[in-house]
């Protein structure tokens, strides 16, 4: 037993010498979470000097962890808000933003679901609980079950601020967890309304046009779909030109990075 | 026993220097090991104390009244509103539901083990069912989420009625042989074989059309939802299930062999020896049991947030099980993250309060259970 503790803590003390000599630490929003990975994996085999460790707790969490000095850089799918500015810089840390991708949020329904359009104002009354039959906006006779993220995600305050016009949300709507709960539950509800990220939508759900619009890159970069954003990336200051943090951040510039970034499901922010 | 021959390696007789340094060797090895038992104490009252230093801020900020007695729960809203009651009744509902699964299934299983079951089975079973309690719960939530959900949303009549008839018919039949003999006891001695024939098929025919008709009912029923607060009672009243019937297998066990034997001395059957004797006996014992099953479902966090919906609203009806509802511990988990003490304070300060309850409340059971337990021992003279 002894001996096994002995060879464990030294293998342990073998791997910690062993390991990049510079780690990059990303935490926040789920959305932008797979980018941040892509890039990571992409980053650490071509730097192999470089550890990177990615986690996906939220918009809200990546913040303060950003502000509390916790993580390297901060995942956000909304801007930082100025209460977070503020608290950032009562920590002595100065959140710079790096926009690294645009996203539109679509609105999601079961496959099954013959609606194919609903406007903004039918979309605010289904979540505020004024519409709660399909049949009211030209679909089955259905009780609508009502999907929305948590108050936690930058998704649901994208969603909040872009469709919701500080109107709340229904005490029926179910909160979920992620983007790819939300997709879980819409594909197997054939009652069921949600939103995700753009990335999100595959064939087991159906995305609806909004105002007549459907989400797609080119509509999204427009601004001609309406329920859009840009996806950041926050670090503590410009990060020192020529550093692995830059070239990280700056990742979604390279032709590399915006065929990782297109391939997720995500709008590149410029296109060469 | 004869000390072994050798030489041993320490003389037997000490001298006053090596007795005094045995000494504070061994007052240093109590020291050691007080502080460490007194420093896990002492983190029960941190965790007290540093939830209640962040709760207690809420009520000071809102008051009371809102937090206990509306549901509007709309912490990120301007004004932001800290309605919990629905929030408080969907952990009560869910908790209930979880008991409702887990007490009768645990309590018969235990039963089963401790006084049914040859040994042989038992040592086998019984470690299966504890394994119940080594799934990690975020299994059972994308078990819930993944494959449960679906199931109640597409087929959820013909997994309720399946359901009714699974529970109700073994119960039911044993309800129609026991009331039959009872009924047959009252004819004449002559008629009494006939008669109990009849009176068995009237009941069971009369049981079987009250399935039937309660099947069709249940079968029509068409669930919107699969993530609604019967999905996640069935889910924890499972994770609630090894611990009630492990500790409550125990209390059977612990009653001892002369219990029952002085009960089968006396002419009762088995089935006599465990209702009226073994059960009662161990009845404090099955009691601690299901409080900590009741525990074990309050306390659950990831199970409820994946599969119970979230909808903070009390279901309409109260008791309709098909509508989702969100508990104290989902509510935690699931706004912690926005929640800092710099972006909103109350909005912070209000998990603390849940928690609080919540902390307040497990403690009061276990409490409970602890004297319960107690008593029990005492009773039996152990």
């Amino acid at each position: 037993m002894k001996k096994a503790i002995l060879s464990a803590a030294m293998m342990t003390a073998i791997a910690c010498t062993a390991v990049a000599e510079q780690t990059i630490t990303i935490d926040g929003s789920t959305t932008v979470g797979p980018i941040a990975k892509a890039f990571a994996e992409y980053f650490m085999a071509a730097r192999p000097d470089v550890n990177i460790t990615v986690s996906e707790s939220g918009s809200g969490n990546g913040a303060k962890s950003l502000m509390n000095g916790v993580c390297d850089v901060a995942n956000l799918s909304r801007p930082m808000k100025s209460t977070e500015f503020k608290a950032a810089a009562g920590n002595d840390i100065q959140p710079v933003a790096h926009v690294v991708a645009l996203d539109g949020l679509p609105i999601l329904v079961h496959p099954q679901n013959p609606i194919q359009d609903l406007t903004i104002d039918q979309i605010r009354k289904i979540y505020t609980g004024e519409i709660t039959n399909w049949k009211e906006v030209g679909g089955p006779n259905l009780g609508i079950v009502v999907i929305t993220r948590d108050t936690n995600s930058g998704t649901y305050e994208t969603f909040e601020g872009l469709v919701m016009s500080k109107q709340k949300i229904t005490e029926k709507a179910e909160y979920v967890g992620s983007n790819g709960a939300i997709r879980q539950r819409v594909q197997t509800t054939p009652a069921a309304i949600g939103y995700a990220g753009l990335g999100f939508v595959d064939k087991t759900v159906k995305a609806l046009k909004v105002n007549g619009v459907y989400p797609s890159a080119a509509t999204v970069r427009t601004g001609e779909y309406a329920i859009a954003r840009p996806l950041f990336m926050y670090t503590n200051g410009y990060p020192k030109l020529g550093s692995a943090v830059y070239q990280f951040v700056t990742l979604y510039l390279t032709e590399d990075g915006q065929e990782m970034v297109e391939e997720i499901g995500f709008i590149p922010v410029t296109s060469y | 026993m004869k000390p072994k021959a050798h030489s041993p390696k320490r003389s037997l007789v000490m001298n006053a220097s090596t007795s005094r340094l045995r000494r504070l060797g061994a007052f240093l090895g109590q020291g050691f090991l007080f502080s460490v038992t007194s420093l896990s104490t002492l983190t029960v009252f941190f965790i007290f104390y540093f939830i209640a230093k962040d709760a207690f801020p809420f009520f000071k900020l809102e008051g009371f009244r809102e937090f206990f007695t509306s549901t509007h729960w709309y912490p990120s809203g301007h004004p932001a509103e800290f309605g919990a009651m629905a929030i408080f009744f969907g952990t009560g509902l869910v908790t209930l539901g979880a008991v409702a699964v887990s007490v009768p299934l645990g309590i018969s299983a235990a039963v089963c083990l401790s006084d049914v079951l040859p040994f042989n089975t038992r040592q086998i079973v019984k470690p299966v069912i504890e394994i119940l309690a080594a799934i990690p719960s975020v299994a059972y939530g994308f078990f819930a989420l993944v494959v449960f959900a679906p199931l109640l949303q597409n087929h959820g009549g013909i997994v309720l009625s399946t359901g009714a008839w699974l529970i109700l018919t073994p119960i039911l039949s044993l309800l129609v042989i026991v009331l039959g003999d009872l009924l047959a006891d009252r004819f004449p001695e002559a008629l009494r074989r006939k008669a109990r024939w009849i009176c068995t098929l009237t009941l069971g025919a009369a049981a079987l059309t009250g399935m039937m008709m309660l099947g069709n009912h249940l079968s029509a029923i068409q669930i919107a939802s699969g993530t609604n607060a019967l999905n996640v009672s069935i889910i924890l009243g499972i994770m609630a299930l090894p611990t009630i019937v492990s500790v409550s297998e125990d209390a059977l066990q612990a009653t001892g062999r002369e219990l029952r034997e002085g009960s089968y001395a006396l002419g009762a059957t088995r089935a006599e020896t465990i209702m009226k004797t073994v059960i009662p006996a161990s009845l404090s014992g099955i009691l601690a049991a299901v409080i900590l099953g009741v525990m074990r479902a309050i306390g659950e966090t990831m199970v409820v947030w994946m599969a119970s919906g979230n909808a903070s609203r009390i279901p309409e009806p109260w008791y309709n099980m098909l509508e989702p509802v969100r508990t104290l511990t989902a509510t935690i988990a699931g706004d912690m993250g926005e929640a800092d003490h710099v972006t909103g304070s109350a909005r912070f300060h209000v998990l603390f309060a849940m928690a609080f309850c919540l902390l307040t409340f497990s403690f009061v059971m276990n409490l409970v259970s602890e004297s319960i337990v107690r008593r029990s021992r005492k009773k039996l003279g152990k």
